[in-house]
């Protein structure tokens, strides 16, 4: 086994005084080859684990959107000599819990499960993934649970503007579409689709595994290597780039609900950029740090237009975006909007001010180690900074990147990134004074 | 899939799970405000919460939803600090706060390094006695919570389905006006009810301090004394009586149509005990009992005559939570599958209800709950501010830090004779409401 040990202390340095807190992160690869993250926390006995597999729904073969999402829904529902029902009795007699899931990128597992009965619960964790029945019964009845929210998204004012965001920004990628599919692409999904996403989205190498808990990092590896030990080497090539090929504009989708949703956005920035710091306190500002944003003042605070005001950064695999949303009564979505760009604008053009920048970087390095105060969050936090590439000094250095970001970065990068031409606002309602346009 | 918890047979037991138990401590100012401290020291965070045993089902008539107005209005400006500055601080410090209203209560939050909590101490007890609202935030935060209603209940169909289904059920009692209130009294609130409310209810005798996390007691205890310390009792605190529901003798049955429905459903609730003091064993066997009816799409009742025997449902489920002043509801609900009417999916709802009343409950789902009950002791411990939620909600609703301490063992204890007793009280359709939810009339059929 070959043990890598990150030792780390957590320094919070708000205004002064210094809180203080160790979390050492493991670093460990497994004798099978799988990148392992562990933090030992003994004081609770019980373990929280999670798995994360590259590619995701994005592996969907053509005419077969929604089979990774109906397959990952499907595990849960019976393998080995357990037929569904039986496999649930024995997960709940050891109270253990697993979820399975999927989203465009990847495939995720996460677990619970006491100290005392560790072995029975990863046992049956590594039947569910290795030896899913897939049983036709289950198959008929997940399907139609699925096929029940596709048809409530289908109503649901705010799916029905990001479908139509995603799509018009994404084509024919995977991005395009929502992973769950259609009504059409499941119905038509067949055992042998079921067991093809199986085997392509569960990939053994393109594994990413972080574990929390009453566990030493010798037991860890040992149980990380039995769980996915017979799962597959390699996969089908995981997906490529895409651009974003939406055009700034307004467009109106009539839907008879008494308050309108907005979904607006254009391009974003790479996760990778060295310039992403800057994009990333400046969206805290713009409008992703909720009550103190810039958005929040203006629409909410100032002129009571919405409840919430947010702007997100999203950087998937393959594609960056800068997002948003707000909801108002259709007589009032108008004004909204008018001043959400304005503000767009106003921020490209003149940028942020030095208060503001302070300010933000002391409530993002202040709240950041707040984070880590469980076992499941911190299983959670370190498999997304596994996703992403980053190592685990990174939560010792990520304050530091923060506190780098100067206010000439940021405005500069605001000046890049912020585009009020490019903005396209999707509305869903019948909102007054508002119209399609390009 | 796509429901989260579930029970049945147990190979295993959980063993003692005693020596893992919430360190909680409590004790009670001069002034008479409450305070519980949680201890969990593995992270340097600590959670601070003042909650107020008021919440919409203590509002004066017509006046619905001010409980909440009033939460929002508690971050505008004080004597000392300006409109917003309070979350500004807290920001500043690297925290983050909000606050939340129920029908029992109202409660405000932050989280923030531990070192910070004198700090949050000093502001909340500040907009405890000193907020200075004016007409314009009046306003302004009433256009938001319109809003906030908007996008809650008004474009979402089974919101406004649960808000008539409510209204029906309490035919007394103010649980049966929504927490946010009604639009048309919402759009009336003014200065003077928010202050009214204020006035009346925001002092210490009627507040519960839940510090948790990397804190001591006895440092809590000297940081409480010093900032809530000198706030007076409120002398004209009324006794939290409210009116008592008449004895339940008529079915109501309703039928809510909206176009935005995509899944029609039938749900029903029952009115149903809540936890008291000291007399928690009805609710603990109406635990069971939710669980046994509806806990897990694949082992409960439902779950296996509804789903799995027959295609009757494609979702279903059953839901109690006893934490409630008075007395609250005991839900089922079942989402036909495909093909499958209403009036069908409800028969053998109806059917599997009686069918479960008249069969022996098997000993393994008993024993399989109550592992389950046990384990979930285990995992709270997990979540400090899940923890401080459980003790401030309980301490606004009727209970004492014993009740609380005592609720997993008196879980424990229930036996399948309690379960059938309070099933037989609660699964009464004189005391229910059931409703049907559908797109369109040819749906309720």
């Amino acid at each position: 086994m070959n043990l890598v040990r990150f030792i780390w202390a957590l320094v919070l340095s708000v205004t002064g005084t210094a809180a203080l807190a160790a979390i050492e992160i493991q670093e460990i690869t497994t004798p099978s080859g799988i990148d392992l993250w562990l933090v030992e926390e003994h004081s609770i006995p019980f373990v929280a684990l999670d798995i994360h597999f590259d590619g995701g729904s994005s592996l969907d073969l053509d005419g077969k959107r929604g089979a990774t999402n109906l397959m990952m829904g499907l595990i849960e529902e019976g393998a080995g000599e357990l037929d569904a029902q039986a496999f649930q009795a024995a997960r709940e007699s050891l109270a253990a819990s697993f979820s399975f899931s999927s989203y465009d990128d990847g495939a995720s597992v996460s677990a619970k499960f006491l100290t005392e009965n560790q072995d029975d619960a990863v046992a049956l964790l590594t039947l569910a993934l290795a030896k899913p029945r897939f049983d036709q019964e289950a198959i008929d009845r997940v399907k139609g649970q699925v096929i029940a929210g596709i048809a409530s998204d289908a109503k649901n004012p705010n799916r029905i503007a990001g479908d139509w965001f995603y799509s018009a920004a994404f084509g024919d990628h995977p991005y395009g579409s929502d992973q769950s599919g259609t009504v059409e692409s499941v119905t038509a999904l067949t055992r042998d689709d079921i067991i093809e996403a199986h085997r392509n989205a569960l990939v053994k190498t393109r594994a990413k595994v972080s574990v929390v808990g009453d566990i030493t990092p010798e037991a860890a590896a040992e149980l990380v290597d039995r769980i996915l030990a017979d799962l597959p080497e390699s996969g089908p090539e995981l997906i490529g780039d895409v651009g974003f090929g939406l055009e700034g504009g307004i467009t109106v989708i009539d839907y008879d609900t008494p308050q309108a949703v907005a979904l607006f956005g254009h391009k974003g920035i790479k996760r990778e950029d060295e310039d992403f710091f800057a994009a990333f306190i400046l969206n805290s500002i713009l409008g992703g740090s909720g009550r103190q944003s810039v958005l929040m003042d203006e629409v909410r605070e100032k002129r009571g237009l919405t409840y919430g005001v947010y702007t997100y950064l999203v950087a998937k695999d393959h594609a960056e975006m800068i997002l948003g949303s707000v909801a108002s009564a259709n007589e009032r979505i108008a004004e909204a909007i008018d001043v959400i760009k304005a503000e767009w604008a106003r921020i490209a053009s003149e940028g942020i001010t030095q208060e503001q920048l302070d300010e933000a970087k002391t409530y993002l390095t202040g709240e950041y180690p707040l984070r880590f105060d469980g076992n499941a969050e911190i299983s959670s936090i370190m498999i997304g900074l596994q996703v992403q590439g980053l190592k685990p000094s990174y939560v010792v250095n990520r304050n530091d990147y923060i506190n780098a970001v100067t206010l000439e970065d940021i405005n500069r990068v605001a000046a890049e990134l912020l585009d009020p031409d490019a903005l396209h606002f999707t509305v869903v309602g019948k909102p007054v004074g508002l119209e399609t346009a390009q | 899939m796509f429901k989260p918890f579930a029970v049945l047979t147990t190979l295993w037991a959980i063993s003692s799970t005693a020596s893992f138990a919430q360190d909680v401590t409590s004790f009670t100012l001069d002034n008479g405000m409450d305070v519980v401290v949680i201890e969990d020291h593995r992270a340097p965070v600590v959670v601070h919460m003042v909650w107020y045993r008021s919440g919409s089902a203590d509002e004066p008539v017509g006046a619905s939803g001010v409980a909440h107005f009033l939460e929002h209005l508690l971050f505008k400006a004080t004597d000392t600090l300006e409109s917003g500055e309070f979350s500004e601080t807290v920001a500043a410090n690297g925290g983050s706060d909000n606050a939340f209203t129920n029908y029992d209560y109202t409660a405000y939050f932050q989280r923030v390094a531990a070192d910070r909590l004198p700090l949050m101490m000093q502001m909340e007890a500040d907009r405890m006695n000193n907020l200075r609202l004016t007409q314009e935030d009046i306003e302004t935060e009433r256009q938001v919570i319109l809003e906030e209603r908007n996008q809650r209940t008004e474009n979402n169909p089974s919101a406004l389905a649960r808000e008539q289904f409510s209204a029906a059920q309490f035919m007394n009692h103010r649980y049966g006006v929504p927490v946010i209130g009604w639009k048309h009294e919402m759009e009336e609130l003014s200065l003077e009810d928010a202050l009214g409310f204020y006035d009346l209810y925001y002092s210490p005798n009627n507040a519960i301090l839940v510090v948790a996390g990397d804190v001591k007691p006895e440092e809590v205890r000297a940081l409480a004394e010093t900032y809530y310390g000198p706030i007076p009792a409120e002398e004209h605190l009324p006794e939290r009586i409210r009116p008592a529901e008449p004895p339940q003798k008529a079915e109501r049955r309703m039928t809510y149509v909206d176009p935005r429905v995509s899944q029609p459903y039938v749900t029903r609730s029952y009115l149903a005990p809540e936890r008291d003091s000291g007399a928690q064993q009805d609710a603990a066997a109406l635990v069971y009992l939710a669980e046994l009816l509806g806990g897990s799409p694949f082992t409960s009742v439902f779950g296996t005559k509804l789903q799995f025997e027959t295609n009757t449902a494609l979702f279903s489920g059953a839901g109690y939570s006893g934490l409630s002043l008075d007395d609250t509801t005991f839900s089922v609900y079942v989402a036909p599958a495909q093909g499958v009417s209403l009036s069908e999916a409800e028969a053998a709802m109806d059917k599997a209800i009686a069918e479960f009343l008249e069969s022996e409950i098997p000993d393994d789902r008993m024993e399989a709950i109550r592992t389950q009950l046990r384990a979930s002791e285990v995992y709270a411990l997990d979540n400090v501010q899940g923890l401080a939620n459980l003790y401030g909600q309980a301490l606004t609703q009727g209970l004492t830090v014993e009740d609380v301490k005592a609720w997993p063992e008196i879980l424990q204890q229930i036996t399948k004779d309690d379960i059938k007793r309070v099933a037989g009280q609660v699964l009464d359709k004189k005391q229910a409401v059931t409703g049907w939810v559908v797109a369109t009339e040819e749906d309720a059929k």
